[in-house]
């Protein structure tokens, strides 16, 4: 097992994103897992770390809507590696995100409080 | 071992004032009201009491702080907190406890004063990585995806989902305690303000202040106390995730778990069932709890709704009180599903007594459809 003193299943996340990555683990015999874990759910046992193609599908999507803000999406995407994640569809309109869309992973860079994150497109886009 | 059909019953019901109360008082005052009230409903004293349970989101340590309040030591507690269903599990691990001797009165408590201090500083959300940078109004966000995507699978409506929200408010006209008392129509729901599509705040529960407590004891002992016993018949408890992004399938709840777990041991099935007090959190809930407890097939609760089919005068009395949409949502609400379902049990609902209700089940759910405990209350001729 690794060393949560030497870093953290979080940490190498983040490490993969500001690569340009979108990290997820797998167990022993090959199921994906996230989000990531020191341990694998289940058996207890270790993880490995792989990056995703970053294509997947909307699985639901909602528009929330904050006063005096644009209406803003928020989605759970089912990646084509078999993990789901929350996430936001960006450059489209957000009520017409729709369920079954294919999208394509991009990194947002976050801000001085937030560490960067994952983001989705339309896949259709240019 | 399994807990035993009709071991223990309720034999104390009753809220804290409820709606919106004065400043400063806190979640403790109306946890302590709600105690003395159920214990006087129960003709018990303070000094009966012997096992304690009690969960709120702004009492951390919930057992703690109210023996505190009300100066008893207790010889069994529990501050279990899963969100809206913690108190069918306090139900749960409070029958264990009397069956096997550790406490012989329970107290079950809970208050909040979120509409005086506000929701988020009655519950304010955890940071969680994978989750918050998006912004999701938690937990409508979630709920509204479960609804989404129960719509996208089996064809449910923004028009099914408004029926749920008017047949409570219908019930609500019959309860005097309940929080709403001007009628609603469908097209008011879908075109109240949007807030996380396709939920408009209508399709969500209310933000008052509230509380309440219910005692239990022994079958043997309650017999011989002042109101008519509301047995547990049978108890379910389930866990399926704890955040949205986690949930297996947005359509299928761990109701579908807790529910048989409930009816195996209540030895019924839905059949039986003369009303339902199920946790309405927002409008999709009920829909998904009638699926999954088995009182129609997976995917058809949206017509099943339809035409005030669970209104009064329907064919299935469902949130009698008005439920958390009309009646009242401190915030963990399913303390007083569970009073409700009590009350019809017992034959006290007035106007909207539901006639020769034998059986009732409270359905109680937590976080984001995250827990899910079924208890199954009955009076003396179900037993």
């Amino acid at each position: 097992m690794q060393s949560l003193a030497e870093a953290s299943p979080l940490g190498t996340y983040l490490e993969h994103l500001k690569k340009g990555e979108l990290a997820y683990q797998v167990t022993g015999d090959g199921k994906p897992v996230f989000f990531p874990r020191a341990v694998a759910p289940v058996t207890g046992g270790k993880l490995d770390w792989r990056v995703s193609k970053g294509l997947g599908t909307v699985y639901s999507t909602t528009v929330v809507y904050y006063k005096g803000e644009a209406p803003l999406n928020v989605s759970l995407i089912d990646m084509d590696e078999g993990f789901r994640l929350m996430s936001r569809v960006e450059d489209i309109d957000a009520m017409n995100v729709k369920i079954g869309m294919r999208v394509k992973f991009r990194v947002h860079p976050g801000d001085e409080k937030q560490p960067p994150y994952p983001v989705f497109t339309p896949e259709a886009a240019k | 071992m399994r807990l035993k059909r009709g071991s223990v019953a309720v034999v104390g019901a009753a809220e804290s004032d409820l709606g919106l109360v004065a400043p400063h008082t806190s979640p403790l005052d109306l946890m302590a009201q709600g105690t003395i009230r159920a214990l006087e409903d129960a003709g018990l004293k303070l000094s009966d009491v012997d096992g304690l349970f009690a969960a709120a989101t702004q009492v951390r340590m919930g057992p703690m702080a109210l023996a505190e309040y009300l100066r008893i030591k207790p010889r069994f507690f529990d501050g279990t907190i899963i969100g809206g269903s913690s108190f069918m599990t306090h139900v749960a691990h409070a029958q264990a406890a009397i069956e096997h001797g550790l406490c012989e009165v329970a107290v079950i408590a809970y208050g909040s004063t979120q509409r005086s201090v506000s929701r988020a500083a009655a519950s304010p959300r955890e940071y969680n990585y994978y989750e918050s940078p998006y912004r999701p109004i938690l937990p409508i966000s979630a709920y509204a995806m479960a609804a989404a995507r129960h719509m996208h699978q089996f064809g449910t409506t923004r028009e099914q989902l408004a029926e749920v929200a008017v047949a409570a408010r219908k019930w609500a006209l019959m309860n005097p305690k309940a929080w709403e008392k001007e009628p609603l129509t469908i097209e008011q729901v879908l075109n109240a303000r949007m807030v996380s599509y396709p939920f408009t705040v209508r399709d969500c529960c209310l933000v008052v202040d509230g509380g309440g407590a219910i005692v239990l004891t022994s079958a043997a002992r309650a017999k011989s106390l002042k109101k008519k016993p509301a047995y547990v018949l049978g108890v379910g408890e389930a866990l399926s995730h704890a955040t949205i992004s986690n949930m297996p399938d947005l359509t299928v709840t761990a109701a579908a778990e807790s529910g048989p777990k409930a009816f195996a041991m209540a030895k019924l099935e839905p059949a039986d069932v003369d009303m339902l007090s199920l946790y309405d959190a927002f409008t999709i809930t009920p829909i998904l709890f009638l699926e999954d407890l088995g009182f129609c097939p997976k995917g058809e609760a949206g017509r099943f709704v339809s035409d005030g089919a669970i209104a009064p005068g329907g064919k299935l009395p469902v949130n009698t009180s008005g439920g958390g949409l009309s009646y009242c949502h401190p915030g963990m609400y399913g303390l007083l599903v569970m009073i409700e379902a009590i009350r019809q049990v017992r034959g006290e609902c007035g106007e909207r007594q539901v006639p020769d209700c034998k059986v009732a089940l409270a359905h109680g759910n937590g976080g984001v459809l995250s827990s899910q405990c079924t208890v199954i209350f009955g009076s003396e001729d179900a037993l």
